[in-house]
């Protein structure tokens, strides 16, 4: 039978690609696995992981530990190594036999290759790096009403669409809301004629749920079967090296903790608590005016008028008081968080989050306290 | 006049903007601070065509128009001043006299590797007793076989550490003007680096545009080519004139664009400078600056894109240099003072660059003719005299 | 040998994002620029030109004024553009927008030993899916991410990133690499290139040239050629003045961390 993605009634069950790098499994396949859970429930469907590799088998059950029903599992030398080729072809041949509802991705850099080619292939929608998915209109609306400017009664009344001239019911269509425009924007998206809606969800994103071993050991493992050969294959890969996360200058980094002349009592000390928050967040150290200058951080550690201008997620300022010239530097930032002895301090003026006291007891505490916070996640 | 610029010149106007903001911006405080000739800005400029724009594509320049080489050097000197100058001073005071001037075999040998920036140009005119006075000119060159011999010095020559290429002014006799009063007879030389007897002497510490280079050049029993003279014999006072006339087109840039970038910082300053809990741009006084600031240097653009078009057309534009020239580098120095004044405390610090802006600006009223010679040009041409 | 490179005019968002009451993006307010993965994609282009004389054809989809964009890219060095614009293109999401400019990749021909460049993504959308569809539309092989390129007759090696390393991957003419910045540095336009950007051929393609193609029919471009639909979009909360945190001890910070958890910062 010819595949025809138009018949909806033909599609159910949830899918999550489950991402194996070197025969282990992604930080996002847990995510996506635990969201897809939710959404399966919400359909009342079941959620299948589709795992892809060579002699990955024994990894698939601990997906059932977050929530997944059953494992679609293809093992394949050329499966080994990601390629385009070979996982798009295996993937969509397993979708138009098996016909599942909604399929979920996790936006890695593989994720973003993989699912628009095999969208493209399946003429279907895919919703790419989503931050938000919803199929209950109840928890969708709530998620409205908390994380966008729109008016009640906009909200309210969001349970149709208009789809090619028609009203469309949006009630079991998958919502999925995503960032535009660095986040200006967001979108909530549908695809209401096509199946499976695809989507790849942004890592990090969605929340893990407690590892459950008895769903682990009910967990069902599947293999389809399907073809592949060397002949699919336009790509071939010769070397899949690891690196060390090279050093990321103040313009590209995601979080910069900043010191200023806050830290004078002990330079070498405040220096050193920076350096352990910015590692703790994954970010880099940098300095005012006022440190580069009497030599406490060399010149490429600046942040203001004279030196670099940046904007990253989190911007922590440390005993920075916020001078003008500073503040032309790292007033874009997404998140300003300032640590300053004075509750005067202008730096608390664009601050998003401000906390009066001295840097050198409140930094190693805060540091504690998001080491805590990841490991909670 | 129709003041619209060409497709092109929108184009390029945006090329130059993003090329003075990502390559010469960021180095303008370091090379004025370390008086540094940005030599790498320079290279890159050659390879983008900047160093030659206004002439053909035969002799290795972009093909481009007058007013598109004052635009490089205005947004250029938004940023840098010293940068500009040093477009300036290569391509109007040493690519167009060998342009305008040069035999075939010159222009071919020469431009080239100007107008590519492989090479630098510089001009010596000015000596100690003679600056746009030429006929106080001590520099000598005697003919000798098949090569002249040039004896003397040049002072405040721009770009002269860093050039390959010198036009150099030079008595070779005397001779009788029109009224038949004897004068000296004055001649012009594309002389080398590297030619014998020639060398740079002393490099002067300026107040601003402190990464050009400006120094002496000296000429002992210097050998010059016959063949290097250039234009005619005697010639030399007029490619001097008619030299100037066009760089003055290009010092006028250069003071528009110090002004325009000093309106630009103000501008960004005061919107966000808070004081007595407003910002500084709220209170009518930085209003009524920025309007004035801003008024003069609009007028001042028209004046040096009307004498660019003009050159351009080959009509007359001496005098509409030297208005340019005495407009736009008043209104400069007038405008980066007053811009300092906005920034306060901040603005007398280097933490601004309206400072070195202040101190480039300066300039423009004295090199290439001083405002008062100006005011001399544009009033023999009214005939007032 | 040629290299087709896919461009996208787009608003700038590096300054200030300007949104309407009503929930969309002000455009008539922003400075549109070259999306920047797109520039990367055409100095590789342009670098291989330098290397083999290659031609480089620059692409878009748009409205008229993307011509404009276009014309700065010859400037660049590039030798043709094309524009791929007309009312029917409208309303296009990611899925019948690859379609169209397959189809007018397809106009303009892709041989044997042809590459075709995208940037990774736009910096508007964001969404990365351009490149592989109009690859899978085409029946390329893709590669993405492509943070260096060497080409040896057909043969191209292409380092591809991956967020903890990379991978060396193999593969032939023709086929389609999207480009990231790390790939190079893009050229500045040339003072001569200027010059002649006017002079260089750009052809628009409109619906009537490419109705012929098998890609391009009703139910594949525009509004009815769109899987997707955008339910609503909207924009979010304001930034609230800055929130001044009680205290200065470790339940102080725990509170933070746990503000910045919530919003998916850390």
């Amino acid at each position: 039978m010819a595949f025809n993605n138009t018949d909806l009634a033909a599609f159910k069950d949830v899918w999550v690609f489950c991402e194996q790098r070197d025969g282990k499994l992604m930080p996002t396949d847990f995510e996506l696995i635990s969201e897809g859970r939710r959404l399966a429930d919400e359909l009342g469907v079941d959620l299948c992981g589709l795992l892809l590799g060579d002699n990955v088998e024994g990894i698939a059950k601990e997906l059932g530990g977050y929530g997944a029903d059953k494992v679609y599992v293809c093992e394949h030398p050329l499966l080994k190594v990601y390629t385009t080729d070979a996982y798009a072809k295996v993937i969509c041949d397993v979708i138009e036999e098996l016909k599942p509802e909604a399929f979920l991705i996790g936006a890695t850099n593989i994720g973003r290759d993989l699912g628009p080619r095999c969208a493209a292939r399946l003429h279907t929608g895919l919703c790419a790096d989503c931050t938000h998915l919803d199929v209950d209109m109840g928890i969708y609306k709530d998620f409205l009403h908390e994380a966008s400017t729109l008016d009640n009664e906009r909200i309210d009344g969001l349970n149709t669409a208009m789809v090619l001239g028609q009203k469309h019911d949006v009630s079991r269509d998958l919502k999925m809301t995503r960032p535009a425009f660095g986040g200006h924007l967001m979108a909530s998206i549908i695809c209401p004629r096509f199946r499976p809606t695809m989507a790849t969800v942004r890592p990090g994103v969605m929340k893990k749920r407690p590892f459950d071993q008895a769903k682990a050991d009910a967990c069902q493992i599947v293999k389809p079967a399907f073809e592949l050969s060397e002949a699919d294959m336009q790509t071939e890969v010769t070397e899949v090296v690891k690196a060390a996360k090279k050093l990321v200058d103040l313009i590209g980094a995601d979080f910069i903790v900043s010191v200023g002349r806050g830290i004078s009592k002990d330079v070498e000390g405040g220096i050193k608590l920076a350096e352990e928050l910015a590692a703790e967040l994954g970010g880099v150290v940098g300095g005012s005016r006022a440190v580069i200058d009497s030599g406490w951080l060399s010149a490429d550690h600046q942040v203001g008028q004279t030196g670099k201008t940046v904007h990253p997620k989190v911007y922590v300022a440390l005993g920075i008081s916020g001078a003008i010239q500073h503040k032309a530097g790292m007033q874009d930032s997404e998140c300003i968080i300032a640590v300053n002895k004075n509750d005067s301090a202008p730096i608390f003026e664009i601050a998003d989050y401000g906390i009066c006291g001295d840097l050198f007891k409140v930094t190693p505490m805060l540091t504690e306290a998001i080491r805590a916070a990841k490991a909670a996640k | 006049m129709d003041f619209h610029l060409s497709k092109e010149q929108q184009m390029l106007r945006k090329m130059y903007r993003e090329f003075a903001e990502n390559e010469v911006e960021p180095l303008a405080e370091e090379i004025d601070e370390t008086e540094r000739f940005p030599a790498e800005t320079v290279e890159k400029m050659g390879k983008l065509g900047m160093m030659g724009i206004y002439f053909p594509k035969e002799y290795g320049g972009a093909g481009g128009d007058v007013l598109s080489y004052a635009m490089c050097v205005e947004e250029l000197a938004k940023v840098c001043g010293t940068t500009a100058v040093i477009v300036s001073a290569h391509t109007s005071l040493c690519c167009a006299p060998i342009f305008e001037h040069g035999t075939e075999e010159q222009k071919k040998k020469y431009l080239p590797d100007l107008c590519s920036g492989k090479k630098i140009g510089a001009f010596g005119l000015t000596e100690p007793g003679a600056g746009t006075d030429a006929q106080g000119q001590q520099t000598t060159a005697v003919l000798e076989g098949d090569h002249y011999v040039l004896n003397g010095s040049k002072i405040f020559i721009t770009n002269a550490g860093y050039a390959s290429v010198f036009i150099v002014i030079a008595v070779t006799g005397k001779t009788v003007n029109k009224r038949g009063k004897p004068i000296k007879e004055i001649s012009a030389f594309i002389v080398e680096k590297g030619f014998p007897g020639f060398s740079i002497g002393k490099h002067e510490k300026k107040m601003g545009i402190k990464g050009s280079s400006t120094c002496e050049l000296v000429f002992e029993d210097c050998i010059v080519p016959k063949e290097n003279l250039l234009g005619k014999i005697g010639q030399g006072f007029k490619i001097a004139m008619q030299t100037l006339d066009g760089g003055r087109i290009g010092i006028a840039a250069q003071a528009l664009g110090l002004g325009e970038g000093a309106v630009n910082e103000a501008i960004k300053y005061t919107k966000e400078r808070v004081q007595f809990g407003r910002r500084i741009s709220q209170f009518q006084n930085t209003q009524f600056q920025l309007a004035d600031m801003h008024t003069r240097m609009q007028a001042a653009q028209f004046l040096v894109y009307s004498a660019a078009c003009k050159k351009q057309l080959h009509e007359d534009y001496s005098m509409d240099a030297a208005m340019a020239k005495l407009f736009a580098a008043e209104a400069a120095s007038d405008v980066t003072r007053r811009a300092v004044q906005l920034f306060g405390g901040y603005g007398y610090t280097r933490e601004y660059p309206v400072e070195r802006m202040m101190r480039d600006a300066k300039i423009t009223e004295i090199y290439e003719g001083t405002s008062e010679v100006q005011r001399m040009v544009i009033s023999s041409h009214l005939g007032v005299n | 040998m040629k290299v087709i490179v896919c461009v996208k005019q787009v608003p700038d968002t590096s300054g200030k994002v300007a949104v309407n009451p009503d929930g969309t993006l002000n455009r008539a307010s922003m400075e549109t620029i070259t999306n920047p993965d797109d520039m990367n994609a055409v100095e590789a282009a342009l670098k291989l030109k330098d290397e083999t004389g290659c031609k480089v054809i620059v692409v878009t989809m748009g409205p008229p004024p993307a011509e404009g964009m276009l014309r700065e890219l010859l400037a660049m060095g590039a030798d043709e553009g094309y524009l791929i614009s007309g009312r029917e293109f409208g309303g296009s999401d990611t899925y019948a927008t690859s379609q169209i400019v397959a189809a007018g990749v397809n106009k303009i021909g892709v041989d044997k030993d042809d590459i075709v460049m995208c940037g990774r993504q736009a910096i508007d959308g964001d969404t990365a899916q351009v490149g592989p569809q109009i690859a899978e539309k085409l029946h390329l092989p893709q590669v993405t991410y492509a943070a260096d390129i060497h080409k040896d007759g057909d043969n191209i090696t292409v380092k591809r990133m991956l967020e903890d390393g990379y991978m060396t991957i193999k593969v032939q003419t023709p086929c389609l690499l999207t480009c990231i910045k790390e790939l190079n540095e893009p050229r500045y336009m040339s003072v001569g290139g200027v010059f002649e950007a006017y002079s260089k051929p750009v052809t628009v393609l409109d619906y009537e040239a490419l109705k012929d193609d098998p890609l391009i029919d009703a139910t594949t471009i525009g509004l009815k050629g769109s899987p997707t639909n955008i339910l609503v979009s909207f924009t979010p909360p304001q930034k609230g003045a800055g929130m001044m945190l009680e205290g200065n001890d470790m339940a102080t910070c725990e509170k933070l961390a746990d503000l910045l958890a919530g919003k998916h910062i850390i």
